[in-house]
């Protein structure tokens, strides 16, 4: 059964078109991630979900009840905001109790579902402060047991991390991905950061511009991507995008080199295309070289370390592309060696469209 | 002057500073304290001269004659008009303010025209509302004074009430609202307590405009429902000026304020800062 299913939603700001045509079935359980840049729609969506704005155009379906028209409150949902939304003027126990209180919970109820809540979350110890005297981390979690406490179909995180200092993201991160195994809830997190998005994400729907650019797994996203959007937007460092030429089997880039693209055969030989490689698929040549693989020779341009491994920056194909090396591969500019691209996870994309061939 | 030490300096210019400070005070507090002084003193005392600073004997015989001639009451008149239209005023008020920040009731506009309304000369409309009210029969009666009042406190707090309102984070009413609560319950549970401050910073201002109201309480009452402000400039005479009666008169209708401000004080200062620092 899917918790929810958005059908053809159009949401406009006077003239500005914020959300264009989105189709969405979220499956039971599912932790499903919105992500893009800023301005391409995700806060807005899922903010019509919650119905805290009408949509101009289409149905929205949570548990299988249409709400499109419903108030927020009848919608069996959860939130979990940005800025945490606590109430400054009461303390953590208040807080959390604050829905339930708000939906006639009987009191010893409320107690009950609070203590566990507080328990889940590690704030038992500080139900009797103030807001203001929580930390930003404290205060994220807070707002989380808010969510929590009450049993929502749809539980609706808006870029609940972005407000954390790094450390902090990356444990709170760790803490809502184990909620999420803990309460196999259904969970819907807004974020820009795709490496959130990666780690949390059981499906990405990646937004662009108001529309959907491809939903899936986050693995599948990341080796299989549909649009070079897509492609350039998911992982770190970079994919990169290098001008090339097609030949019958491969791809011939400006500086002459050519690339065997294995398993391909009858491509249009002198179509223009974009040659993606990720930096993650090119490694230091070995003695041997894989089946699929190309040993090409490059001077490492610009070295950045990043503790086990290291970003080397190389001319290659009248452009610069960045490999993701071992630490200690490359240590220095100026340096001449080979590499080893795994063209077997290589993509070429059509300049015209923009799509993935 | 360079000859002392540094701190010894700084020690004289603190003398100097607290010197001005206090010399200041004086100045600002002794109109109060000759007030209340003259309303303790016989009338000998108050026409003395040189003028006694502090009568020999502290007396209540002005204050008994205005409790016995019942011109005290004018008090209660006061404090029923300026309270019941500053409770009328705020609910109102707050309503309109939450509607027209969070609901852009009237556009952008709306709100600079309501405070417009307060821009207008009391005097310009007296004599012509005085008509209106003949008309009626609602002169010199509880309920027209507060109607006015209410009316000319509005514009105020709307304007006041819709800056502390602005300043309400939207993320904690529209939390409350997931979590189930109706507008109204958001109104009571999330913006009441948030604007706390405001609120009663502008309670207390709205209170004190009804409080000092002069004009409108002198053309539209007659006997009934007479405030005290009126009360007193009834003892201005063509031949002598009742000072005794109008110091005393004076207190009392003094002391509910500075109650009002003494218990707000906490919230006054809060809520005025609270305006300041957003426009």
């Amino acid at each position: 059964m899917s918790d929810l299913k958005i059908t053809g939603l159009h949401k406009h700001y006077g003239a500005f078109h914020a959300v264009k045509g989105i189709d969405l079935d979220v499956p039971s359980g599912e932790f499903t991630v919105l992500v893009g840049p800023s301005g391409c729609g995700k806060s807005t969506l899922l903010r019509t979900i919650a119905g805290l704005e009408d949509s101009s155009e289409g149905k929205i379906e949570i548990g299988g009840k249409d709400v499109t028209w419903a108030r927020p409150r009848d919608r069996d949902i959860a939130m979990v905001f940005q800025n945490y939304a606590l109430y400054p003027y009461l303390n953590v126990k208040d807080n959390v109790a604050f829905g339930l209180r708000a939906r006639k919970f009987a009191e010893p109820e409320v107690e009950k579902r609070v203590a566990r809540a507080a328990e889940m979350l590690g704030i038992g110890h500080l139900l009797k402060r103030f807001p203001r005297e929580l930390s930003g981390g404290q205060r994220q979690r807070v707002a989380i047991g808010r969510a929590i406490v009450r049993d929502a179909i749809l539980y609706l995180f808006d870029e609940p991390l972005s407000n954390l200092d790094a450390q902090l993201r990356d444990d709170m991160r760790v803490e809502i991905k184990r909620l999420h195994q803990e309460l196999g809830r259904t969970m819907i997190y807004v974020t820009h950061d795709q490496i959130e998005a990666m780690t949390l994400a059981d499906r990405i729907v990646l937004l662009r511009d108001g529309v959907i650019e491809q939903v899936g797994p986050p693995l599948d996203l990341f080796e299989r991507p549909q649009t070079r959007f897509v492609a350039g937007f998911l992982g770190s460092p970079k994919m990169n995008f290098i001008p090339a030429t097609l030949t019958e089997t491969g791809v011939k880039l400006s500086d002459g080199l050519t690339l065997e693209l294995p398993g391909r055969r009858g491509l249009k030989a002198g179509e223009a295309v974009i040659l993606g490689l990720r930096p993650q698929y090119i490694s230091m040549a070995g003695t041997n070289t894989a089946p699929g693989h190309a040993r090409v020779p490059v001077t490492i341009e610009l070295v950045q370390p990043t503790g086990s491994r290291v970003q080397a920056t190389m001319p290659m194909g009248g452009t610069s592309i960045i490999a993701e090396l071992s630490a200690h591969d490359v240590s220095r500019p100026g340096e001449k060696t080979e590499i080893d691209i795994d063209m077997t996870r290589a993509i070429i994309i059509d300049p015209q469209t923009d799509k993935v061939l | 002057m360079s000859a002392l030490p540094f701190h010894r300096r700084n020690d004289v210019r603190l003398a100097w500073r607290y010197l001005i400070a206090l010399i200041l005070v004086i100045i600002f507090c002794f109109p109060v304290y000759w007030l209340f002084i003259i309303s303790f003193k016989t009338p000998d005392e108050i026409f003395a001269f040189p003028p006694v600073w502090y009568p020999a004997s502290i007396q209540f015989s002005n204050y008994k004659v205005l409790f016995k001639d019942g011109d005290a009451l004018t008090v209660g008149n006061s404090l029923v008009l300026a309270s019941v239209s500053t409770f009328v005023a705020m609910i109102l008020g707050t309503l309109a303010a939450y509607s027209l920040v969070r609901f852009k009731t009237g556009g952008e506009n709306l709100a600079v025209w309501i405070i417009s309304q307060r821009m207008m000369p009391p005097v310009a409309i007296v004599f012509p509302l005085f008509l209106l009210y003949v008309w009626l029969g609602w002169v010199d009666s509880y309920f027209g004074l507060i109607l006015l009042y209410t009316a000319f406190s509005l514009p105020y707090v709307i304007w006041m009430m819709r800056g502390y309102i602005e300043d309400i984070p939207l993320e904690l009413e529209e939390s409350a609202l997931i979590d189930g609560c109706s507008r109204w319950e958001v109104l009571w549970k999330v913006v009441l307590p948030m604007a706390r401050s405001g609120l009663f910073a502008t309670a207390v201002f709205t209170f004190i405009f009804a409080w000092n109201d002069f004009l409108f309480a002198l053309v539209l009452t007659r006997t009934e429902v007479t405030t005290y402000t009126v009360q007193v400039t009834h003892y201005f005479g063509g031949q002598s000026n009742f000072w005794a009666k109008i110091a005393a008169m004076s207190v009392l209708g003094t002391i509910p304020v500075f109650f009002t401000v003494a218990v707000m004080q906490r919230y006054l200062v809060r809520g005025i800062s609270m305006g300041a620092v957003k426009g």
